[in-house]
């Protein structure tokens, strides 16, 4: 159930140069499912802004987002004592665990990376520890490398102009010698979700991005074409199964 | 205590307040949020005779105060909407439903108008001459009062329950084609839809909506569809629903001295899912404030005090 809520800012610092991670504490009941997201109120922007959940738990949220306009511009400037969000929580239907097989497969590519990371600890929990392959543009852009490798998951990253790990895309590092999966979930921007989708013969779920008006289901913004008929990213998705999408 | 009630064509409404269409779908989002049958009412999302996908993303942009959209009539067909959201709506909301009806010929306007006025649920049927995000067949209804005045003398052939068009703002004299929706026998006007607006994203060259323009709502219309509903009520002697920018129970109370009888909130409810319920809540002690008893009296109570 989707909960509205005033939401004390623990820490907001950044990542990288564009990159920030917030910690927000509250209310955290209506957060089921890794790949949810919040939509987030904010002075001076007319419609909230919907950022994925990277991670929570009884007592908190982890926000990790990237400032690409004014919106996130201010989020990144908030905090001190008493600064709070007011967010709808509990938004989007999440990536599914009890789908995994064997062996999954994390592709993350740059702020897509960050709701991988509450899914892996679950799915880790849940006895199905994850191979986690990360994509950035640059060596200064990659983040969370090693809290994916603190959670025990083996971890690569690729970099685009290979200035770190191994040069090229995320899809490259499913070809790494000894590499074995039987299911994905990624996230990522559209060009790397189709690539991971061609890549990947084995089923999966991607989580998509789309403007967004409500974030809950009302306006039909953010709508697309499935096999099954229109979905709402918000509301339906924004995570959808591999067999489904049509691109 | 404070009466709250209004009446539109004889439907009683236990408070002014109307989600407004295309911002509340079947009310379905909303149920989980609060109790609906607080609600004066709600318009349901335009339905049309065909499942509409609508049109490409991105479909919503942002500006000052306001946002624009190009959904383009998305909704499941009137069967859809007859079979599955109606008796589904029975389960969460108790109240006469006004049905929001779009189309893209007299035909098929007369066609929904008579389907959905059959169903009990229907308090009323507002008519939407006026969306700005659709241009199959070319012809904007609501941008003439002949185009306007066809569409009403067809659906009144057809109905029994009331009917009030939805006039768009982006015309010349939106009192003309209000009149000529009064002559061909409409029930009472809502007011006003969207205005036509876009965006452009610099760093891409290109406009933000896919759709290149889109309706612009929310609280930067407002003083535009006050004065419209103004204008219009003092043009017309029927009822006159008002909208645009409304997001607090002092610019419901606005838009009833401007002239209105009941009053719909659109954006406000994607941004606060609490919007309605607030307003509903907060009417009270705005009338006791004004030191008016009945909101029924706020209707055209600023034009009373000028003349």
């Amino acid at each position: 159930m989707q909960k509205q809520g005033l939401y004390t800012i623990q820490e907001n610092a950044p990542l990288t140069r564009d990159v920030y991670r917030m910690v927000l504490a509250g209310d955290t009941s209506a957060v089921t499912a890794p790949g949810q997201f919040v939509n987030v109120r904010l002075d001076g922007c007319y419609l909230r802004r919907p950022i994925s959940i990277a991670d929570w738990d009884d007592a908190t949220i982890t926000l990790i987002y990237k400032v690409v306009g004014e919106g996130t511009r201010r989020m990144a400037g908030m905090g001190g004592p008493g600064a709070a969000l007011d967010l709808l929580v509990g938004l989007g239907n999440g990536y599914d665990l009890a789908a995994c097989g064997a062996a999954p497969v994390l592709l993350g590519g740059g702020v897509g990376v960050p709701p991988l990371y509450g899914l892996a600890k679950r799915l880790w929990r849940q006895g199905r520890p994850p191979a986690v392959l990360l994509g950035f543009n640059t060596a200064a852009d990659v983040f969370y490398e090693q809290e994916f490798r603190d959670l025990g998951c083996p971890t690569m990253v690729a970099t685009a102009d290979g200035s770190y790990g191994q040069k090229g895309f995320v899809t490259d590092l499913l070809n790494t010698a000894g590499m074995r999966y039987d299911y994905f979930y990624t996230c990522g921007p559209e060009p790397m979700l189709r690539a991971v989708y061609s890549a990947c013969a084995c089923p999966g779920q991607l989580s998509f991005e789309e403007r967004m008006g409500c974030g809950f289901g009302a306006c039909m913004g953010c709508s697309c074409k499935t096999k099954y008929g229109s979905k709402r990213i918000c509301k339906d998705g924004p995570v959808l199964a591999k067999e489904e999408v049509v691109w | 205590m404070v009466d709250l009630r209004v009446t539109l064509s004889g439907l009683v409404l236990d408070n002014p307040v109307i989600p407004a269409s295309g911002t509340f779908g079947y009310g379905n989002e909303f149920k989980d949020f609060y109790d609906l049958d607080i609600l004066g009412s709600f318009s349901f999302k335009g339905t049309t005779k065909e499942p509409r996908f609508g049109n490409a993303t991105p479909r919503i942009a942002e500006c000052d105060a306001g946002m624009l959209n190009a959904v383009g009539l998305q909704n499941p067909g009137i069967d859809a909407v007859i079979r599955e959201e109606l008796p589904r709506m029975k389960r969460y909301f108790h109240k006469p439903v006004i049905a929001n009806i779009g189309g893209f010929s007299v035909e098929e306007f007369q066609y929904c108008c008579e389907r959905i006025g059959k169903e009990e649920q229907v308090g009323l049927i507002e008519v939407n001459v006026s969306c700005p995000n659709v241009h199959e067949g070319g012809i904007n209804f609501g941008s003439t009062p002949e185009g306007a005045a066809a569409v009403t003398r067809a659906v009144k052939q057809v109905t029994d329950k009331p009917v009030y068009i939805k006039l768009s703002p982006n015309v010349t004299d939106i009192t003309a084609v209000a009149r000529a929706c009064e002559e061909a026998g409409a029930d009472g006007l809502s007011l006003i839809n969207t205005l036509l607006g876009m965006r452009i994203d610099l760093a891409h060259r290109r406009p933000v909506l896919a759709n290149t323009m889109g309706g612009l709502s929310g609280p930067a219309i407002f003083p535009v569809a006050l004065r419209m509903v103004w204008q219009v009520a003092h043009a017309v002697d029927i009822p006159v629903i008002g909208m645009g920018g409304v997001d607090s129970a002092e610019k419901v109370a606005e838009m009833m001295m401007a002239g209105a009888s009941a009053v719909q909130v659109g954006a406000a409810n994607l941004v606060d899912p609490f919007a309605c319920k607030k307003i509903v809540e907060a009417l009270p002690g705005v009338l006791a404030r004004l030191g008016v008893e009945r909101a029924a009296e706020l209707t055209g109570m600023a034009a009373a005090k000028t003349e």
